[in-house]
């Protein structure tokens, strides 16, 4: 029976062979196949045990890992809470959001700059510490921005404020409200997370939301700073020159009392042609009607595609929306789309104001304002300031960069005079601070709603002759409160400026 | 005259010493895993690790003691590898209980010790392993009752679809397992005796030799024995197991791989209706086929298998160090997965080399025994080991579709646990017998006793 028995070893031997083999195949050639692939959460997992590198503004971490005793070993903790929370977002098992996503690979030591550490803690023995982002905000206004737009607004309001160095582009604030606790959501615990997560989700002021980029509404009277852009830098009027107005004006090509532009009982806006300062001082609308449709359509797009319609600009955060000034109009008829076409020239009139399709993001008119602060040139916004590694050696600065020249310097400097009296005797008054010139535009934006409290907005910088701070505040809602001309946004605008300027 | 041991080219020796060396090197395996989870795991050498790891010495001691005692020339090398096993599978489960909080380590220990004594009294009770052909009818008869019992109602339990347990009490028991000692007795006893009208009879088709028709009733009973199991208690992997089993003794016994023919095409056209009438077959094919397709569903446990052993890559994640209990059942069916993932690829290589020793030393007791019952038993023992090995591990690493086995001594488990020692025990016995020097008959062969015609029968 031994020939057999030896043919039964040989046989086993094959057996064994091909589970070698197999094996070796598994967790040699195909594991790095394996570790990649997105669903293996055992990855995620671990990322999540590692330390991450720390979010930081100034000196303050804003995110940070503590070592906890569980199986995973580092829970994520956000000392800055709803502050900062619409900037940072929050880190779970396996995903991610703000610039814990966006950054994660710096965070997390995946990052090729951080390839050396790497290699050092390996050598070391240690576990891969991740890189630190240091952000470009300024806390103070940070702050000031977060509880004058709380205490504006009230515990049922929502509301955005951006604020932007002009002459890098670098954003000193963010602030969307209402906020949320991150560290709920990032708790180990499957329980609480789920729970906080389902409470914010169902709250229909959608604390999630970062309202800084993500929330597009119509401008409002604060896009008129971009319609004289255009005029200026078209030449079509200089800032001493009489502009048509009037109480009111039959939008061109239409008949009815609903497509009347009038100017909400502003009164200084009623003769029939006023200084181009009245028209900015009073916020005329009939003024800026005229106006876009003598610029034309196509004008005005492009002056808004210059200070950033229509384009993504910021790289360190999103996801972000678009802001939009409609190239042409698409219309329905029995509900059947039509071939797109050009503005018409009432709806030229309405978007001259920030009306009719015009939408526009809190950095998109953070944007407008820093741009002209800044003689014309925009610069590219960012937050991110620097990457360090753990040990806050710097691995890189972010340097700062023009996207384009927006406008004329002369255009820029005629703009800053014209807002520089909105505040001093207009309607922007409320931003004004003792001692600084400071420039400003307020907006109160229709829904297009019946009935609904409008939009409020006010964009400024200061100081007007060497800007040092542009700021965009944004109401979508504050109950019981009037939502008009400066009267909310203007106080905000003040403080945010103040705390950049040390005032 | 030539002495019997010039006839057989050597004298084996005992090497007891070896055995007790080797067993030294498989206690710092398992105790040093165990004290390895804890630095893993929590940072701090287990508390309780003089305690354990001074019980797993005194079991291992004892097995020892006994080997010395009652199978001298047993072969050194079988027992220390598998304390080996057995030790790296108990500080894998306390891996997995720290992981999951339960408490599976100290049950297996208890196992362990169950299996030890059951093995030191294996050795006791059966000095010569012949004496187990006497029961061959009786322990085929028990096997089938122990096959049938877990689908009798009140004591059958179904776990993960299989009808293959019996509870009694606190206790859950898969009968399967001992089944398989008791099957291999049987075959081996059967087949010493009939091998040659199995051998001889039969006709020459092309270049093989089939066997004639009515020596098919054997394999035919098996192969229904085999489907019925996997019909009735839907449990691929132990059909698979007895019918393998089965063809290779009969192929030993026979020597004429016809039957492997027979068998072979048996077990292919019971395999393709059976993957054509029942579901379950097809689903597990399927996801053999495709593990990915049902990530988080049907695929679950084989594809965290397979990322448990990606991440382990060539050296672990270390032991702690990793997420082995992400693995359904990661503590029995799928240990392996477990030892890949947080001892790497190296390990999994070291434990098939352990079992391929234990399957080779087997076939090795089975090549130099002096008896057809011993040879087969050895055979018996080590090919369904063999088997039981390539289908889990085949399994677990998708060489080949999923059936569910528990991996010898490694895997958590009373009943596997305790037939596995057994298992080692008789091994051990057969080996005894086979390297023992044969009694110097050269005093009694001088011519007038030659002239008497008395022979001392040596049993053979």
């Amino acid at each position: 029976m031994n020939k057999p028995i030896r043919a039964v070893s040989i046989f086993c031997m094959f057996l064994f062979l091909a589970l070698m083999a197999n094996v070796t195949y598994l967790q040699f050639w195909r594991s790095e196949e394996l570790n990649k692939d997105p669903r293996n959460a055992r990855v995620a997992a671990a990322a999540f045990s590692r330390e991450r590198g720390l979010i930081q503004v100034g000196e303050e971490p804003i995110a940070r890992s503590v070592p906890v005793d569980d199986q995973y070993k580092y829970l994520r903790v956000y000392p800055g809470k709803e502050l900062y929370a619409p900037v940072t977002g929050y880190l779970q098992l396996g995903s991610q959001t703000g610039l814990e996503r966006s950054q994660n690979e710096v965070l997390s030591g995946e990052d090729p700059r951080l390839f050396v550490n790497r290699l050092v803690d390996l050598l070391k023995g240690d576990t891969n510490q991740g890189g630190n982002v240091s952000l470009t905000l300024d806390p103070k206004a940070q702050r000031a921005a977060y509880r004058a737009l709380r205490d504006t607004v009230g515990p049922d309001g929502e509301g955005s404020v951006v604020a932007i160095q002009p002459k890098t582009g670098r954003i000193l604030a963010m602030v969307s409200f209402p906020s949320y606790d991150p560290n709920e959501l990032a708790s180990h615990s499957r329980d609480v997370r789920e729970k906080a997560y389902d409470r914010l989700d169902a709250n229909e002021h959608q604390p999630l939301l970062n309202r800084a980029i993500q929330t597009r509404l119509f401008p409002g009277s604060t896009f008129k700073v971009v319609t004289a852009a255009a005029a200026i830098e078209e030449g079509l009027y200089n800032q001493d020159d009489q502009v048509p107005s009037g109480a009111t004006w039959q939008a061109p090509g239409t008949s009815g009392s609903q497509n009347v532009i009038d100017n909400e009982g502003r009164t200084g806006c009623s003769p029939a042609e006023i200084s181009f300062a009245a028209a900015m001082e009073n916020s005329c609308n009939t003024a800026f009607a005229k106006m876009a449709v003598k610029l034309g359509p196509k004008k005005l797009r492009e002056t808004a595609e210059a200070f950033g319609f229509n384009s993504d600009y910021l790289e360190d955060l999103g996801p972000q929306a678009r802001s939009v000034f409609p190239k042409e109009v698409v219309d329905t008829i029995d509900g059947e789309p039509q071939d797109p076409r050009e503005l018409n020239d009432a709806e030229t009139a309405r978007s001259g104001f920030g009306q009719f399709s015009v939408q526009a993001t809190p950095l998109q008119m953070a944007m407008v304002v820093s741009a002209i602060a800044n003689r014309g040139g925009l610069m590219r916004p960012y937050l991110v300031d620097q990457i360090q590694t753990a040990s806050f050696d710097v691995l890189e600065t972010t340097e700062p960069e023009k996207l384009r020249d927006a406008i004329s310097p002369q255009t820029a400097a005629q703009l800053t005079d014209l807002l520089v009296s909105t505040v001093d005797d207009g309607t922007a008054s409320p931003a004004a601070i003792d001692g600084v010139k400071v420039a400003g535009k307020t907006g109160t934006a229709q829904r297009g709603v019946e009935g609904k409290a409008p939009y409020g907005w006010f964009v400024s910088f200061a100081p007007a002759e060497n800007a040092e701070v542009a700021v965009a505040v944004m109401i979508q809602e504050a109950p019981g409160k009037e939502i008009a001309g400066g009267q909310l946004g203007g106080p905000i605008a003040k403080a945010v400026m103040e705390a950049v300027l040390n005032k | 005259m030539a002495t019997n041991s010039a006839l057989m080219g050597f004298v084996h020796r005992r090497r007891r010493g070896a055995e007790l060396f080797l067993l030294v090197l498989a206690l710092v395996v398992g105790i040093g895993a165990y004290a390895a989870v804890g630095l893993g795991v929590d940072g701090e050498v287990p508390t309780n690790l003089i305690g354990y790891g001074g019980w797993l010495t005194v079991l291992t001691v004892a097995a020892h003691v006994a080997v010395r005692i009652v199978a001298p020339y047993a072969d050194p090398v079988l027992l220390p590898v598998v304390a080996a096993l057995n030790g790296l599978g108990l500080a894998i489960i306390h891996r997995l209980d720290l992981a999951k909080d339960t408490g599976l380590a100290s049950q297996q220990l208890t196992w362990m010790t169950l299996g030890v004594v059951l093995f030191v009294g294996t050795l006791v009770v059966l000095p010569d392993h012949r004496l187990l052909a006497r029961f061959t009818y009786t322990s085929g008869l028990a096997a089938i009752v122990l096959l049938i019992l877990p689908m009798l109602p009140g004591i059958g339990r179904t776990i993960n679809g299989a009808k293959i347990w019996i509870a009694l009490g606190p206790f859950s028991f898969q009968p399967g397992e001992i089944a398989k000692v008791l099957l291999v007795v049987t075959f081996a006893g059967y087949l010493v005796v009939h091998r040659d009208a199995l051998a001889l009879a039969g006709r020459r088709v092309v270049f093989i030799d089939l066997p004639r028709g009515r020596d098919l009733g054997p394999i035919l009973m098996m192969w229904v024995v085999s489907l019925g199991i996997l019909v009735l208690q839907r449990d691929l992997g132990s059909s698979l197991l007895f019918f393998g089993l089965f063809l290779v003794m009969l192929y030993v016994a026979t020597e004429r791989p016809g039957w492997l023919v027979v068998g072979g095409l048996l077990f292919f056209g019971g395999a393709t209706v059976a993957f054509r009438i029942f579901s379950h077959v097809q689903a597990r094919v399927d996801i053999w086929l495709d593990p990915f397709a049902d990530p988080d569903g049907s695929g679950y446990q084989l594809v965290q298998a397979l990322y448990g052993f990606a991440w382990g890559g060539m050296v672990g994640r270390g032991l702690g160090e990793g997420m082995p209990e992400r693995v359904p059942y990661a503590e029995s069916d799928f240990i392996l997965a477990a030892i890949g993932e947080e001892l790497g690829l190296t390990a999994v290589m070291a434990v098939l080399l352990l079992y391929g020793l234990v399957v080779e030393r087997a076939l090795r007791a089975a090549l130099i025994s002096r008896d057809g019952f011993g040879k087969l038993v050895a055979t018996g023992l080590g090919a369904v080991f063999a088997l039981q090995i390539f289908v889990v591990i085949g399994g677990v690493t998708r060489l080949i579709p999923l059936t569910g086995l528990t991996t010898p001594f490694l895997s958590y488990g009373g009943s596997s646990l305790v037939a596995n020692w057994v298992i080692i025990a008789i091994l051990l016995r057969i080996s005894d017998q086979a390297r023992r020097p044969l009694p110097d008959l050269t005093e009694t062969e001088d011519e007038d006793e030659q002239a008497t015609q008395i022979v001392k029968v040596v049993p053979s």
